[in-house]
Parts: structure tokens; C-alpha cells; sequence
């Protein structure tokens, strides 16, 4: 079975021009391997986009933050035991409590939201806002969050202890509402009631399409407390001083919640403290499902395509039986005849998964173009496609060759 | 020494539960040179026997040597490179390649033992040449005449130097006009001192041959060598 390279060259020569010679079959059978290869291609990318996305928003948050919440955010609600279920809400209270006793951080933001049935409504003269959202926090959000104003200035002390109806925007509510007037000092209306706007934020780069802060009414958390009473819980993100202080900021922040909401000493914390690190294990999880639902998703194409280019080889053998045996008369070895049928079923496949390949960059750039989807495009992917779209080649080739070089040459000349 | 000895040769095919012999003690030699026809009734084993001695086939039994190699016992690749080397093979249906050029079809057998292309290229259009087809080079089978197609495939069968030239009623599908050409193609490659074996059922083919082997049953019925003279008279 040793073939010479002058034999290897030749057999793929031979397998190129009896493609070649069957342009219409051929094109069909690669379709089903080219449609497999794209969808690897554009769902790669997509969830490599959607993966890099997040991880950069996440880091966007900045590296030295902290979240509080009642539970981590990768619980599953619906299985928490009883204690877990009656995990008093974190409020305000804690974020005094580690403002107050914990010297290694140095900003505490709790954050509120209200959501209004059909939509918050802000409102300007005639002018309406996309459904913003609207938010309560205290003068520590915009350093906490590494955020900068456009214009005017963010909510004071003052503004927090005297339940100040202010408000700043976010830069995308602010043109929908201001167009080019300026909107400082001017009356909005959120749902009903009446707010001064006093500062804008800058525009926030947004990786994930629509933004939230871009989109946002920020006002004093004293405020909306007044406002929305029964909204008790909310999240707090509080800042360590230094990245070097990062271990012991934790641990401070631990102690003094645990003391504030009585967690006896032999009970575990009953709230959640992630850093920007353990949300990132947390999304890169999820994607990996996400890519191991896309693997499954693709191999049942790439599989239909394989027994496609194996249906359709078995089909040429038959049909060339004549040809392969006087092939074999005139002195093709079994090796010969082998790779020759090999080499017609890898060359389906590896033009399939070229073109398969490049359909799926094209259709990956579209949904980014169309919905601003995030897109990476990655090497890894562009060679794994290839790669399975030759073995698909190999593994559904073998079955015809086998049985084309197994062919015994009077059987085909015997018959006339 | 012979360049074709079989000795006792034997070859029994199973047909469901019955065994039938195609071939019963067959034992011939064949000289370098000759210009040998084989005859028989369809049926009589003539194309087993040919299948034998062009090596597409083993015995059940017996020993066949060509050229002094003991074949019976090869396996399937040493097969074809005694194909490939030492026969050259004509078939009745031409058996081209219908989609490759008549150079193309006559390079083949080279393609198969691994000759550069350019040297391929080279003895091909010699094999050509000697069929007088070096203006049809770059035809397609669907583009000759029948009997252009055989002198393609004749070509195809000379161009490795083959030590027999072994054809299977080879004007099987050609009017009687292009026979003849084909016919006196083989005397002049038989001058030229090729060995010729022809497989038919045609008197006239036969008559051109120095020797007829008659083949009834699978049994050598008779091997009459005819002189020149004989030759003159039939």
C-alpha cells in the first residue's frame, strides 16, 4: 500500500477532474457540508463576540469593585432551602454599615431601580424618553463606576440628605429629550413627577448594544426611596481603595455585614459578595454551554452533510465501476484506486468548508451589521471548520473507497 | 524458455450449491513472438482462460508462468504491476476513460507505476504515433471514430512495452472496413516482433493468427500452428 509522490500527485489530479467533470452533483453534495461549516463559522463568531462583549463590559465595571447582593447571581432561585428563601434584602443600611466600619473601601453605591408597568415615562415638553430607565444611588455611583459627566454636576450630600428632586441624564435619554437645547436647570417630568436636571453623562462605549446608562435617569436615592417606599431591595457596589487592599476590603466588608444582619457565627453569610473575577468564571460558564449546545447544533449538519457526500460517492462507485476496473486492469493498485476516491470525497469537503467558511464570515458581518450584534471572528474556529470539514471527507469517503478499490476488474469486463 | 507456461490449470466457479468448471487441465505455452488467437463457442472458457493468463484472475488450481514468474501465487498488488507491465490490454468495448483526452487515456498505465509526467507525456505520444493518431491527441473518446477509439486503446495497451498484447475480440464493435485496419494494425505490430494474443469467435480474425488454440468446455480441444502458406490457403 506505499504509494510514490508522483502516484499521490496524480491521484489527486485525476480526483480533481472527475469533480470537475460532475460540476452540478458535485456543487450539491458540498452544499450540506458547506451549510454545516457556516453555521460553525457564524455561531462561533457570534458567541466569541458575545463572550469578548461581556467580558469587557465586565471589566468595564473596573477591577476594583465589589458586589453586594441578597444572592450570587448565578443561584437558582427556585432551589434555595428555607433559610436561604427568608435572606432579609440588602438596603441602605448595610452600605452606611460598610461606609462607617470598613477603612479599606472607599466608596459604597447602592443602586435601586424602579421599573414602571408598560415603561418609565420621562417626559419634556412634548418630548418623550425610549422607556428609560430610572435609578436611585447616592454621590459615591459616578466614582465607584469610573463614570464622567458631559455636562453640569452629579448628586451632592446635600442633595442625598434634603431628598433633592434632581436628576442627571444619560447621554442618549438627554438628546431625545434636549435635541440641542441645553438641559441644564430644566424641568422633566418622570413618571408624573416633576425633577431639575442638573448634569448629563458622558456617552458610555457600549459593547452590548443598548446601554442602560446611556439611557437612565439617575436621581438621589433618598428620593426615590420617598417615591418608590416598598422598593426596599437593591445592590450595592462598593469600592476597595487600592487594588493591593483588594483581600482585605473583602473580608471588612464581610465582617461588618455579618455583624450588621446578626449572622450567628457557625451560619454561613446570607448575602453575596462577588468581585469582577467571579462574575467573569460566572459568564465564561455560561458560554460554554452556549458553545457546547452550538457544537451539538453543527455536528447534526456537518453529520447530514457527511452522509450526503458518503450517499452520493457510494452512487459514483457503482456508476464507475467500469471505469475503476479498467483502471485496476491496466495496473491501479487498491492503494491507487483508495486515495483516488479519498481524495474526491476530502476535495467535496474541503471546498465545501472553504465555502462554507467564508458564508458564514459573510452571514456572521450581516447579523453584525443589521443588529449590531458583537462579532469575533477567530483563527481557532476558521481552522477547526476546515479540519472537521475534511475529516467529515475522510470518515464518510472511506466507506465508497473501500469498496471501489476492493472492486475485482473481471467483474465489470466480464459483462458487456 | 516460454513466455506463457500453464501447467494443469484449473478454474472452478460456484454457482449457489453447483461447481462449475471453466477451465479443466489447461496446459499451453506460449513463445516470445507469437501471434496466437484463441477460439471458442461462447461459454467454452475462452474468457476465463484469458482472464487467467492477463493476470485478472488466480487459478483454483494449476501453475501459470509468465516470463518465468509464478503468478498463481501473487496477491492482488503484484497483480497489477505485472498488469501493468507486462500485458497490454485490448478490450472489445474500448474501455476508455470517456472524459479524458486520448492522451490522457493512453498515459494511464503510467500513471500507475509512478513515471515522471514528463517522460509519460513522452511515450504516450510515441504510442500515438505508432497508431497514426498524433492529430487526435487532445480528443475526447466521444470526439473518434470506433475505430479511432480501438487504436487509442491499442496505443494505451503498447505504451508501458508490454511483453504480450492481449485483446478480447477486439473488432467485436467495428464494421468489417475498420476491422481490417485494426486487424493489419496487429500483423504490423506482430512484425515488429510483439507477442499477440486474440480472444474471438470470428474465423477471419483467426485467420490472421500463426497458431489457433480451440477452447470447448474448458478443455484444449486442438492448437493448430499455421504456416504462411496455410495461412494463404484459408
Amino acid at each position: 500500500m506505499i504509494l510514490t509522490p508522483v502516484e499521490i500527485k496524480d491521484s489527486i489530479l485525476m480526483a480533481l477532474s472527475s469533480i470537475r467533470a460532475n460540476k452540478m452533483r458535485a456543487g450539491l453534495t458540498i452544499l450540506g457540508v458547506m451549510i454545516g461549516v457556516a453555521s460553525v463559522i457564524s455561531l462561533a463568531s457570534i458567541i466569541n463576540g458575545l463572550d469578548e462583549a461581556m467580558n469587557n463590559e465586565i471589566d468595564a465595571w473596573g477591577s476594583n469593585s465589589f458586589y453586594i447582593t441578597r444572592y450570587a447571581f448565578d443561584v437558582d432561585r427556585s432551589k434555595l432551602s428555607d433559610e436561604d428563601r427568608n435572606r432579609p434584602p440588602i438596603t441602605v443600611g448595610e452600605a452606611d454599615a460598610i461606609n462607617k466600619n470598613c477603612p479599606s473601601v472607599d466608596g459604597v453605591s447602592p443602586q435601586n431601580y424602579y421599573f414602571a408597568p408598560g415603561g418609565n415615562v420621562v417626559k419634556y415638553k412634548n418630548r418623550k424618553g425610549n422607556r428609560p430607565y430610572l435609578m436611585g444611588t447616592w454621590p459615591d455611583f459616578i466614582k465607584v463606576n469610573s463614570l464622567n459627566l458631559q455636562a453640569g454636576r452629579f448628586i451632592t450630600e446635600i442633595d442625598q440628605h434634603s431628598s433633592a428632586m434632581i436628576c442627571v441624564l444619560g447621554h442618549d435619554l438627554s438628546e431625545t429629550l434636549f435635541e440641542t437645547e441645553n438641559p441644564l436647570d430644566k424641568v422633566i417630568r418622570v413618571n408624573g413627577k416633576r425633577f431639575t436636571v442638573v448634569g448629563v453623562f458622558e456617552e458610555k462605549e457600549s459593547t452590548l448594544g443598548d446601554d442602560n446608562e446611556n439611557n437612565q435617569v439617575t436621581i438621589p436615592l433618598s428620593t426615590f426611596e420617598k417615591i418608590h417606599p416598598w422598593e426596599e431591595e437593591l445592590f450595592l457596589i462598593a469600592r476597595g481603595a487600592s487594588h493591593e487592599v483588594m483581600e482585605l476590603a473583602e473580608e471588612d466588608i464581610i465582617n461588618t455585614l455579618r455583624i450588621y444582619r446578626n449572622v450567628p457565627f457557625n451560619k454561613k453569610n446570607n448575602f453575596a459578595i462577588s468581585t469582577q473575577e467571579n462574575i467573569k468564571d460566572m459568564v465564561n460558564n455560561i458560554t460554554e454551554y452556549i458553545y457546547l449546545a452550538m457544537i451539538i447544533i453543527t455536528s447534526v449538519g456537518l453529520m447530514v452533510g457527511g452522509i450526503g457526500v458518503m450517499n452520493i460517492m457510494l452512487v459514483s462507485v457503482t456508476e464507475r465501476t467500469r471505469e475503476i476496473c479498467v483502471r485496476k486492469a491496466i495496473g491501479a493498485k487498491r492503494s491507487n484506486i483508495l486515495l483516488q476516491f479519498l481524495t474526491e470525497a476530502v476535495t467535496l469537503t474541503g471546498a465545501g468548508g472553504v465555502i462554507g467558511i467564508l458564508f458564514g464570515v459573510v452571514v456572521g458581518l450581516s447579523v453584525n451589521k443589521l443588529i449590531g450584534f458583537p462579532l469575533t471572528i477567530s483563527i481557532f474556529w476558521v481552522v477547526v471548520g476546515f479540519a472537521v470539514s475534511v475529516s467529515v471527507g475522510l470518515v464518510s469517503g472511506i466507506v465508497p473507497a473501500m469498496k471501489a478499490a476492493k472492486l475485482d476488474p473481471i467483474e465489470a469486463l466480464r459483462y458487456e | 524458455m516460454p513466455l506463457i507456461e500453464t501447467k494443469n490449470l484449473w478454474k472452478t466457479y460456484k454457482m449457489g450449491t453447483e461447481e462449475v468448471n471453466a477451465l479443466r487441465e489447461v496446459s499451453i505455452s506460449i513463445e516470445k513472438g507469437e501471434y496466437v488467437a484463441i477460439m471458442g463457442p461462447s461459454g467454452s472458457g475462452k474468457s476465463t482462460l484469458m482472464n487467467l493468463i492477463g493476470c485478472l484472475d488466480t487459478p483454483t488450481q494449476g501453475e501459470y508462468k509468465l516470463n518465468n514468474r509464478q503468478v498463481s501465487s501473487m496477491n492482488d498488488d503484484e497483480l497489477a504491476n505485472i498488469r501493468n507491465r507486462e500485458i497490454g490490454f485490448v478490450f472489445q468495448t474500448f474501455n476508455l476513460l470517456p472524459r479524458a483526452t486520448s492522451l490522457h487515456n493512453v498515459e494511464l498505465p503510467l500513471i500507475y507505476n509512478g513515471s515522471p509526467a514528463d517522460l509519460r507525456r513522452k511515450m504516450a505520444e510515441e504510442a500515438l504515433a505508432k497508431v497514426e493518431l498524433s492529430d487526435r491527441m487532445m480528443h475526447k473518446p466521444s470526439e473518434l471514430s470506433g475505430g479511432q477509439r480501438q487504436r487509442v486503446a491499442i496505443a494505451r495497451a503498447l505504451v508501458n512495452n508490454p511483453s504480450i498484447l492481449l485483446a478480447d475480440e477486439p473488432t467485436g464493435n467495428l464494421d468489417s472496413k475498420t476491422s481490417v485496419d485494426i486487424m493489419r494494425l496487429f500483423d504490423e505490430l506482430h512484425r515488429e516482433g510483439n507477442t499477440i494474443i486474440v480472444v474471438t469467435h470470428e474465423q477471419d480474425i483467426a485467420k490472421r493468427a500463426h497458431r489457433v488454440l480451440s477452447i470447448l468446455d474448458g478443455k484444449i480441444a486442438s492448437d493448430v500452428r499455421v504456416s504462411e502458406e496455410g495461412r494463404k490457403i484459408l
